[in-house]
């Protein structure tokens, strides 16, 4: 891709008895959301440190912005932003002073610094907390504060890991909406998550498992690409379903949720009458059985399990 | 190396140090408390030492010579007893560091002309301060003795001098013979170690521990920048305290500075930076505040309280130890600081301390840049 802000190519990075990245390729433009997505230990971490220019590879290229990153990371990293999954600000320095030292680093002047400092302290809704110490705010607020940090000095590329693991319902509708506003600016974002509802706000995601890109597409695409069907079992007690349908016919997978159980069988039409059947012989109590569109995350379950399958 | 981001670094170290009391405490009132406590605490003198005395004579000459032992300024006598328990006990529990035993005919024997011996009972678990009583205690009989001596003969029709030889002493540098005058100087090593490695040794391995690190190397500052705005405001407080150390050395515990102050701040800065190297050399490779602060105490603080000349004479350590200082820089310092502050070696004469100092300060400031990279791994 010509115009990639965000181009990756083979790359690998091995650890002492794993591949922690292995062989993996995309790329994203500038105006886009890109979603890592899985579980911990699948690499999403390493994959953003190395483009962040802070960990070298074993292999492979990969340029952020037009620049080469492996060979000048320092040259890369002024069109970067990173926020690492772990809060990486100054506790001990205010609101106010985080955002004035990270913008002072990367030259940002006076007027500006006042100027966007605002505009995206009040998108954050924290405005008023400009002179409270970092150490004394809440799990969202630091996060939020972690993202202005890390735009003001309107990066082309940003990197986020997990921006939103911890954070409150509200602070993380605030942070996703302060990045939609982004893209409009042409910026490219390339964000890990671990929730996968979160995943589905993204224009493309990559679900990655053991260091290997399972999938790259649109959640959409994704989800009529999955040929299987989902059954949703509705229950107040999704455990004692669990139990029942766990050796049923034609079952690839299940996972429990809130409300009931998530089902992936390869044909719905001629599963749902025989759950149906098997639950009211063997005396057990449900809400309703109905097909739904599949989500990334049933999507993301099956992909592993059947791997899993496969090699066992 | 850009010096406006190398400023920004700095800017943010000196408001942490000045949010962190811990810091600020260690800045502030770390010299004064080292200089407080080697100035008044260590006393290598010893005066005033306790004695007992069982004086189981009680003549005019015995009583004679325990006026002796209460005239010396290097001795206390604590309590006359009677009785050989007594002495025990005091010895025991400390009461005494000497015991004096003067024999129930010491008055008749010496009136015949006969020998007496005073019985000396030492605390030796003290070497040192046994080693100096027992000369103490030695000199003041004699010199009774001598007197006894000639006061007999004279009363034969003799005449005798006191003493036909003597040594007449001068000290020189230290006219005094205070024993604060020869360590004082050598606290500012102290403090240069606490202030320089020990505080330095905290601030990579804080950044690393509390996650502040993998941020900051994410943005074009560069190691270089990072290194220098993290030193330079130590360096300017290392020198602060330097200057406040020499002052209470001068004008409160009165040690001659006979040398220049510009000597004084040049050695100091070369010791600083080879103090400082150090303990961000140590902060880079620990990665743990507990750690880097452990490494600091060991690397810079002991050698320089044990090794460095400044408490006990290298001279008189056993030859391997000798060879050993040569490759501390607080030996070089601590030497530089005793010959300015007590003899006033002019800085020309002082190049086999200071060549040495700046050598290690070179190396250690080169190492420590090598040290650090904008890499996790």
């Amino acid at each position: 891709m010509q115009d990639a802000a965000i181009a990756v190519n083979g790359l690998t990075k091995r650890f002492p008895g794993v591949s922690a990245v292995d062989g993996l390729s995309f790329a994203v433009r500038a105006g886009e959301i890109f979603g890592l997505v899985g579980p911990d230990g699948a690499g999403k971490t390493t994959t953003l440190r190395i483009l962040a220019g802070i960990l070298a590879p074993d292999a492979g290229t990969a340029n952020i912005a037009g620049t080469d990153v492996i060979r000048l990371p320092e040259r890369a990293k002024h069109a970067l932003s990173y926020m690492p999954q772990r809060f990486g600000l100054y506790e001990d320095l205010t609101v106010e002073e985080n955002i004035r030292f990270y913008s002072d680093l990367f030259g940002v002047k006076r007027a500006e610094r006042e100027a966007r400092g605002t505009e995206l302290l009040r998108a954050a809704g924290m405005l008023e907390f400009r002179k409270r110490l970092a150490a004394n705010l809440s799990g969202g607020m630091k996060q939020k504060l972690g993202l202005v940090c890390a735009l003001i000095h309107r990066p082309k590329v940003i990197l986020l890991d997990e921006p939103t693991t911890g954070v409150d319902p509200v602070s993380r509708r605030d942070f996703w909406r302060i990045l939609y506003e982004l893209l409009a600016e042409g910026v490219a974002i390339l964000t890990s998550t671990a929730y996968l509802d979160e995943a589905e706000r993204c224009h493309r995601v990559a679900l990655l498992h053991q260091g290997r890109m399972l999938f790259c597409d649109t959640p959409a695409n994704l989800k009529t690409r999955m040929r299987k069907n989902v059954v949703s079992v509705a229950s107040t007690n999704p455990r004692l379903i669990r139990m029942h349908l766990e050796r049923a016919q034609g079952i690839s997978s299940l996972v429990m949720s809130g409300d009931g159980v998530h089902i992936v069988v390869d044909d719905a039409a001629t599963r749902i009458p025989q759950f149906t059947a098997q639950l009211t012989a063997e005396g057990v109590a449900f809400e309703s059985i109905v097909q739904v569109p599949p989500t990334i995350e049933d999507l993301f379950v099956d992909a592993v399990e059947s791997k899993g399958a496969a090699r066992g | 190396m850009n010096w406006m981001r190398m400023l920004v670094m700095a800017k943010k170290e000196v408001m942490q140090i000045l949010r962190d009391s811990r810091s600020l405490m260690i800045v502030i009132v770390m010299p004064a408390i080292l200089v407080l406590l080697f100035g008044y605490g260590v006393n290598l003198d010893q005066k005033r030492i306790p004695v007992y005395v069982w004086n189981q004579d009680g003549s005019q000459q015995s009583l004679d010579l325990v006026w002796r032992f209460k005239a010396s300024e290097y001795f206390r006598v604590a309590a006359e007893v009677d009785n050989e328990k007594a002495l025990a006990r005091a010895l025991d529990n400390g009461d005494a560091r000497i015991a004096i035993v003067i024999p129930w005919n010491f008055d008749h024997r010496l009136q015949t002309g006969g020998r007496v011996a005073v019985q000396a009972l030492v605390d030796a678990t003290d070497d040192n301060t046994a080693n100096l009583a027992m000369g103490y205690a030695q000199a003041v009989v004699q010199s009774y003795s001598a007197n006894v001596q000639v006061a007999w003969m004279n009363q034969r029709g003799l005449a005798m001098q006191a003493a036909p030889v003597s040594v007449d002493t001068r000290t020189w540098y230290n006219e005094d013979l205070e024993s604060s005058a020869f360590i004082i100087p050598g606290v500012l090593a102290l403090v240069m170690s606490v202030i320089g490695a020990f505080l330095t040794s905290l601030t990579i391995a804080r950044e690393w521990e509390r996650g502040t690190m993998e941020q900051l190397i994410s943005t074009p500052v560069s190691a270089l920048e990072i290194m220098f705005g993290k030193l330079i405001p130590y360096f300017v407080l290392g020198m602060g305290d330097t200057v406040v150390a020499a002052l209470i050395a001068i004008y409160w515990f009165h040690v001659p500075f006979r040398g220049s102050f510009g000597t004084l701040l040049a050695s100091s800065a070369m010791f600083l930076v080879v103090v400082l190297s150090l303990g961000f050399f140590i902060s880079v490779i620990a990665k743990s505040q507990f750690a880097a602060s452990q490494i600091a105490l060991l690397v810079t603080f002991l050698p320089a309280f044990l090794l460095s000349g400044f408490l006990f004479a290298i001279e008189q350590m056993p030859k391997p130890l000798q060879v050993m200082t040569h490759i501390l820089p607080a030996r070089y310092y601590v030497s530089v600081l005793k010959k300015i502050f007590l003899k006033g070696t002019p800085a020309l004469m002082l190049y086999a301390d200071l060549i040495p100092l700046a050598v290690f300060s070179v190396v250690l400031a080169l190492l420590a840049t090598r040290s650090f990279h904008k890499r996790l791994m």
